[in-house]
């Protein structure tokens, strides 16, 4: 071997020193938890409708059964290890949002409740928040221009 | 006149001190290890009685230090330095930790290289005539690392196979101006060599090129051959790390195969304790440099 000299050719070599996820069985895994999380979500949202709320009132009430689910999971100490087999499959259901919010709650009580949890409480979610929030309004002007001479 | 420097960056020391004593503490996962007989102490929970992982590093630091004291049977009046680090912001559980034993104190940051930075600086003022007793200390927790590095505990997420775990762990070495050895007899010190790499998660592949570096100074400016140590050992590259300076090495015409490893790939049994590449923090090479290579270099 060739004394390596640039960076460029010593971030191929790291490249084929280092190890890859193996991304088949973390898709199969993210596919299986996330439809798994999303079946459950359809129950939740039956029982809901078969209690007789609306379809809207039904889905809001879902919502705010998974949050719940997710935060409890969350503080009994689970939702870290579903996440680390599941990946994706568990952090983009809201599940996923409400352990990410959660989870900095817990570690940065030690802190405070105001600098601590109240400051960090958004250290992950708060990108999220920012550009949910950001993209949503610049949608909301868009389609109003579209549509306020309609 | 620098007159103990030779070549480009190693210090040669006139009169050599003396590693005198080590004592290291290490939670429950580093108990778990391969190397569990070679601590002094294996703490059975992560808190270990303290409300904060903060509080529960800056004990380590206290009973380490204590540990080294009693050890040799030494009080606070008998040592001249105390040099301690770690990971956490402005150095916390080593200024906390040590702040009753009224000690003169320089605190060190160098990230994973605190403890031999503390060696080398407290081998140069034993040498320079400075001081007799020195006591160079350093810690790391996994949960206070992560907290102030990476993620909460408690976030699902996955961690790449090149990702390391920090050991919780933390040790106190006394050296001493007299004594049997094992001495600290050169000091090379490294620069930063930073070739580009920026996946946080891939610490060995970053720090490796600065391993290389220093290690192939050291034989050029002590004018020896790897051939010459009967163990080379690098701090926390892990296992990416150290196939990287394996093979670097052998570039450069250096066969460090039969003795060279690395505290990262020592510490932990990476197969069965699902630690990926292998430790890291500044307590991976303080526990397990201090126990292993001083127990077998007084044999």
């Amino acid at each position: 071997m060739k004394p390596i000299e640039t960076k460029v050719d010593y971030q191929k070599f790291v490249d084929e020193k280092t190890p890859n996820s193996p991304i088949g069985i973390n898709l199969l895994k993210a596919f299986t938890i996330g439809g798994t999380i999303c079946l459950i979500g359809q129950f939740i949202n039956d029982f809901w409708s078969g209690r007789g709320l609306s379809q809207e009132a039904s889905a809001t009430a879902t919502s705010i059964t998974l949050i719940g689910l997710g935060i409890f999971l969350t503080a009994i100490n689970v939702y870290h290890k579903i996440g680390k087999f599941a990946g994706a499959g568990s952090i983009v259901p809201i599940t996923g949002f409400a352990n990410s919010i959660a989870s900095p709650a817990i570690e940065f009580k030690s802190e405070g409740f105001i600098l601590g949890v109240g400051a960090k409480l958004f250290q992950i979610a708060g990108p999220v928040l920012v550009y949910g929030i950001s993209t949503s309004i610049v949608i909301g002007i868009i389609y109003f221009m579209f549509t306020a001479n309609g | 006149m620098a007159n103990k420097k030779i070549g480009k960056q190693t210090i040669k020391l006139s009169s050599p001190p003396t590693i005198s004593s080590v004592y290291s503490i290490v939670g429950k996962k580093e108990g778990e290890g391969p190397l569990a007989k070679y601590f002094d102490m294996i703490l059975e929970d992560e808190e270990w009685g303290e409300k904060t992982w903060e509080k529960t590093e800056s004990k380590m630091v206290k009973e380490c230090v204590a540990g080294c004291l009693g050890k040799e049977k030494l009080s606070n009046e008998d040592v001249d330095y105390l040099l301690s680090g770690d990971l956490i912001n402005q150095c916390v559980p080593s200024s906390f930790g040590i702040r009753e034993r009224q000690i003169p104190y320089f605190g060190l940051f160098g990230a994973c290289s605190t403890f031999v930075e503390g060696l080398s600086l407290g081998a140069m003022l034993i040498d320079g005539g400075m001081a007799d007793n020195i006591i160079c200390s350093t810690s790391s927790h996994f949960c206070s690392a992560e907290k102030q590095f990476r993620f909460p505990l408690e976030l699902g997420t996955q961690r790449p196979p090149s990702s390391q775990w920090t050991v919780t762990g933390s040790a106190a070495a006394l050296l001493k101006s007299s004594g049997n050895g094992p001495f600290i007899t050169h000091v090379t010190t490294g620069k930063i060599i930073d070739m580009g790499i920026k996946d946080a998660n891939n610490m060995g592949a970053a720090m490796a090129p600065a391993a290389v570096d220093t290690l192939w100074q050291h034989f050029e400016d002590t004018r020896r051959d790897s051939n010459y140590y009967d163990l080379i050992i690098t701090g926390d590259l892990g296992q990416i790390g150290k196939e990287i300076v394996l093979e670097l090495m052998e570039s450069r015409g250096f066969h460090l195969k039969n003795n060279y490893n690395d505290c990262g790939c020592l510490i932990f049994d990476s197969k069965k304790q699902d630690t990926h590449a292998g430790g890291s923090g500044c307590g991976c090479c303080a526990t397990t440099f201090s126990r292993i290579s001083l127990s077998s270099i007084k044999k």
